[in-house]
C-alpha cells in the first residue's frame, strides 16, 4: 500500500493481486515449491489474454493433480503421463479452444514420454506446461528421469549413477528435433526475473497455439525444497548454481509466430464445424 | 441396399452413421480393417481420425474427445486391450461415454491372431483397476453389428459409461452382406458435464481422484447403483428352439453360430436341444437362465476358451441344473460337427441319468 501524502487522502496502488481466475483456495503445495507460482502465472496469462472462456487444462498425476481446486477454468484430470494424449483428444474435437496440459517430469519424461513425443511430432496444436523439479515430489522424492547425476533421492540414495540409472533427460532438446514442434523454451521460477520470463514464455506459447503454429512447450525449472531436503532460499540458489548447468535456460526452438496458413492438425475439423453451423 | 463388407469395415461404417465423429486406433490384427476404414471415412466426413502411438494413447484420446462432448471410439485386440484397461478404468470413474471394440484373438501373451473368446473375463469383470463394469455387447453376425453399434453409442451416452463391443477375428474379418438402411442414429443426449470452455457457465472439472475414503466410497456406490440399473434394464439375448428343449446350449458371438449349426443337426435327429445366446455379456441374462432351469435340467456351455462364461452360467443357475462344458482355447475354431458329437453324447448321458431311455 502506498500513501498519497500530497493530497492528504489515502489512496492505494495495487502491486499484486490474486488473478480472478485463481480460486481463493489454499494451495496444498509445500513451502518454497514452484507450483504455486506457475499456477498463478497461468491464470494471470489466461486472464490477460481473455481466454477464460476458451481454456481447457489437462491436469496430471503428481503434485499438480489438484489444479481444478485452484483454476477457475475447465480442467480434466489425466492418468499419469497421458496428459498430451488427453489434450490431443480435446483439441482435435475443439480446435478453437486453448488446450494445455500441465505435466511434471516423471509424467512427461518417464511414463508419458511416448504420448508427449508423438503429440509433439504430430504437431498437435496444444501447449504443454512442463514442470521440471528433478524428482517425483508427490510420492516422496524418488529419482526422476530429470534427476541430476550424483543427486541423492530416496531411490538413488548414493546419488544418481549414470551406469545404473542413465542421464538427466532434456525434453526440450529432444523435442526440438521433431518437425512438429513450434515453440520450446526453458525457464525457471526460482527468482523474480525468472518468474517474469516464465510468464512471457507461457504467453508466447499460448499465442503460438492461437496462431495454429503447432506444438508448444514451456519447461519450467521449479524448486522442490522438501524433496531436495534444502531450505527454500538454498533450493532457489541450487536451481541457478547446479540445475541450470544441466538444463540451460532460453528459447530452445521457435519457428516463428507468422503462420499464414495454420497447418496444425484439427484445422480441417474447425472448418468442417464452421460450415456445419453455417 | 445390401453391401458385402467385412465385420470390421461394417462396424466402422455403422459407427459413423451412429454419429461417431472421433476415432483413435493403433494397428493390431485382427481389427485393422476397422482402423483403415475410419482413416478413409473420417477424412471424408469431417471427423477426427488419429493413428495413435499406442493403445494407451488411443484410449486417452478417446477420453479427451468424450470429455469434449463427442461420440468417440477406439478398437483393439488381445495385447492392445490389456493396454487400454488403464484408460477404461478412468472413463468409468469419470463417467464418460465411449465405445471400445475388442476383436479378440488367441492368448495369453502374444498368442496368435486366430478368433478366440478367451478375453471374456477381461471384458465382463471390468478389466482394469477398481470396482466397475462396462456394458459388453457380443454380436454374432455382420448384420447384427449394424444394430449393436448404434445401441452401444446410445447406452454409453445414456449411462455415461464405456461400452465394449466384443467380437473376434472371425466376425471382424469375414465378409457378409450387410444392410444399413434400418440403422437409426441414436438421439443426442444433453451433456451438461462436458468441457468446452467456461463460456456463460461456471468452470467445470472432470476427475476421479477422491482422497477422502468416505467420499470415494460414495462415488463407488453411485457407480454401483448405475450398474444395478443397467442390470435391470439392459439385458439382451436371443433364444433358439428353447421352448421344448431338454438341454440348452449357452454360447455367444461366433461360438453361438457354431452352436446353431450343431443344434440343427441335433434337432434333425430328434434331440431336443435349444440355444441361449447372450447378446449382453454384462449384464448377463441371469434371470433367463434361472427361469429356464424350472423346466431344463441340463445346460451346455460352449466357448472358444478354456471356460470363462461358464462361471456366469453356474452363478446364474445357483445349482439348479447340471452344467456341461466344452471349450477350445488358443484360437482353435471347432466345426459344428465336432460340437454336435459332443453335445449329443452329453445329451444322451443326461437322459440316461434322468432315467430316460
Amino acid at each position: 500500500m502506498a500513501r498519497d501524502s500530497a493530497g492528504g487522502a489515502t489512496a492505494t496502488k495495487t502491486v499484486y493481486k490474486r488473478p480472478s481466475l485463481l480460486k481463493p483456495a489454499h494451495f496444498h503445495y509445500c513451502p518454497g515449491c514452484g507450483h504455486g507460482i506457475i499456477n498463478r502465472l497461468l491464470m494471470e496469462v489466461i486472464e490477460e489474454m481473455g481466454l477464460a472462456e476458451s481454456a481447457i487444462c489437462v491436469a496430471p498425476a503428481g503434485c499438480g493433480m489438484l489444479l481444478y481446486n485452484y483454476f477457475e477454468i475447465d480442467v480434466i484430470e489425466s492418468a499419469h503421463g497421458r496428459g498430451s494424449a488427453v489434450a490431443t483428444g480435446i483439441k482435435r474435437v475443439l480446435p478453437q479452444n486453448l488446450v494445455f496440459s500441465y505435466q511434471g517430469d516423471g509424467d512427461l519424461a518417464a511414463i508419458g514420454t511416448a504420448e508427449g513425443f508423438h503429440a509433439a511430432n504430430r504437431g498437435e496444436n496444444i501447449t504443454v506446461i512442463f514442470v521440471n523439479n528433478g524428482v517425483y515430489g508427490m510420492t516422496g522424492g524418488q529419482m526422476a528421469p530429470t534427476t541430476l547425476l550424483d543427486q541423492v533421492t530416496t531411490t538413488s540414495p548414493a546419488g544418481r549413477c549414470s551406469n545404473l540409472a542413465g542421464h538427466p533427460v532434456r525434453i526440450c532438446e529432444v523435442f526440438a528435433v521433431l518437425d512438429g514442434t513450434a515453440y520450446l523454451e526453458r525457464v525457471a521460477v526460482n527468482k523474480p526475473s525468472g518468474v517474469t520470463k516464465t510468464k512471457k514464455a507461457i504467453r508466447k506459447a499460448f499465442q503460438r497455439q492461437l496462431d495454429g503454429a503447432g506444438f508448444s512447450l514451456v519447461e519450467i525449472l521449479s524448486p522442490c525444497p522438501t524433496a531436495w531436503k534444502m531450505g527454500t532460499m538454498e533450493a532457489c540458489a541450487w536451481v541457478d548454481d547446479v540445475m541450470k548447468k544441466v538444463f540451460p535456460l532460453g528459447v530452445i526452438k521457435d519457428t516463428g509466430g507468422d503462420c499464414a496458413a495454420p497447418a496444425a492438425p484439427g484445422a480441417g475439423a474447425a472448418e468442417a464445424a464452421d460450415s456445419e453451423e453455417g | 441396399m445390401k453391401r458385402l463388407m467385412s465385420g470390421n469395415a461394417a462396424l466402422g461404417e455403422a459407427a459413423i452413421l451412429s454419429g461417431c465423429t472421433a476415432y483413435f486406433g493403433y494397428p493390431i490384427t485382427p481389427q485393422n480393417e476397422l482402423t483403415e476404414h475410419m482413416a478413409k471415412r473420417m477424412g471424408e466426413s469431417g471427423g477426427v481420425f488419429i493413428q495413435s502411438e499406442s493403445e494407451i494413447a488411443a484410449i486417452n484420446m478417446v477420453l479427451g474427445a468424450s470429455a469434449a462432448g463427442v461420440r468417440a471410439m477406439t478398437s483393439s485386440s488381445g495385447p492392445g486391450m490389456s493396454l487400454k484397461q488403464e484408460g477404461i478404468s478412468y472413463l468409468v470413474a469419470d463417467e464418460l461415454p465411449a465405445v471400445i471394440v475388442d476383436m479378440a484373438r488367441g492368448g495369453p501373451g502374444m498368442g496368435n491372431i486366430s478368433p478366440s473368446q478367451s478375453d471374456y473375463f477381461q471384458a465382463t469383470r471390468g478389466g482394469g483397476h477398481g470396482d466397475y463394469k462396462t456394458i459388453v455387447l457380443a454380436p454374432a453376425t455382420v448384420q447384427e453389428l449394424t444394430e449393436i453399434v448404434p445401441l452401444a453409442f446410445e447406452l454409453a451416452d445414456t449411462y455415461r459409461n464405456p461400452v465394449l463391443i466384443l467380437g473376434d477375428g472371425m466376425l471382424g474379418q469375414m465378409m457378409e452382406p450387410v444392410d444399413f438402411d434400418a440403422l437409426k442414429r441414436p438421439p443426442d443426449v444433453r451433456k451438461d458435464y462436458i468441457l468446452d470452455g467456461a463460456r456463460g457457465r461456471p468452470a467445470r472439472s472432470i476427475y476421479s481422484l477422491i482422497f477422502d475414503a468416505k467420499l470415494q466410497e460414495e462415488h463407488n456406490w453411485k457407480l454401483q447403483r448405475k450398474f444395478q440399473l443397467i442390470e435391470q434394464n439392459e439385458v439382451r439375448y436371443e433364444t433358439y428352439l428353447t421352448d421344448d428343449a431338454e438341454m440348452v446350449v449357452v454360447a455367444y458371438g461366433m461360438g453361438a453360430r457354431i452352436a446353431k449349426g450343431a443344434i440343427k443337426r441335433l434337432r434333425n435327429e430328434g434331440q431336443k436341444v435349444g440355444l441361449v445366446r447372450p447378446i449382453t455379456l454384462w449384464p448377463f441374462p441371469m434371470k433367463l437362465l434361472q427361469d429356464l432351469s424350472a423346466t431344463v435340467n441340463d445346460f451346455f456351455v460352449f466357448e472358444m476358451s478354456a471356460g470363462q462364461m461358464v462361471e456366469d452360467v453356474l452363478l446364474a443357475l445357483e445349482g439348479k441344473g447340471n452344467v456341461h462344458f466344452y471349450g477350445r482355447p488358443g484360437g482353435v475354431i471347432p466345426m459344428p460337427v465336432e460340437l454336435y458329437r459332443i453335445v449329443s453324447r452329453h445329451y444322451y448321458q443326461a437322459q440316461a441319468a434322468r432315467g430316460g431311455n
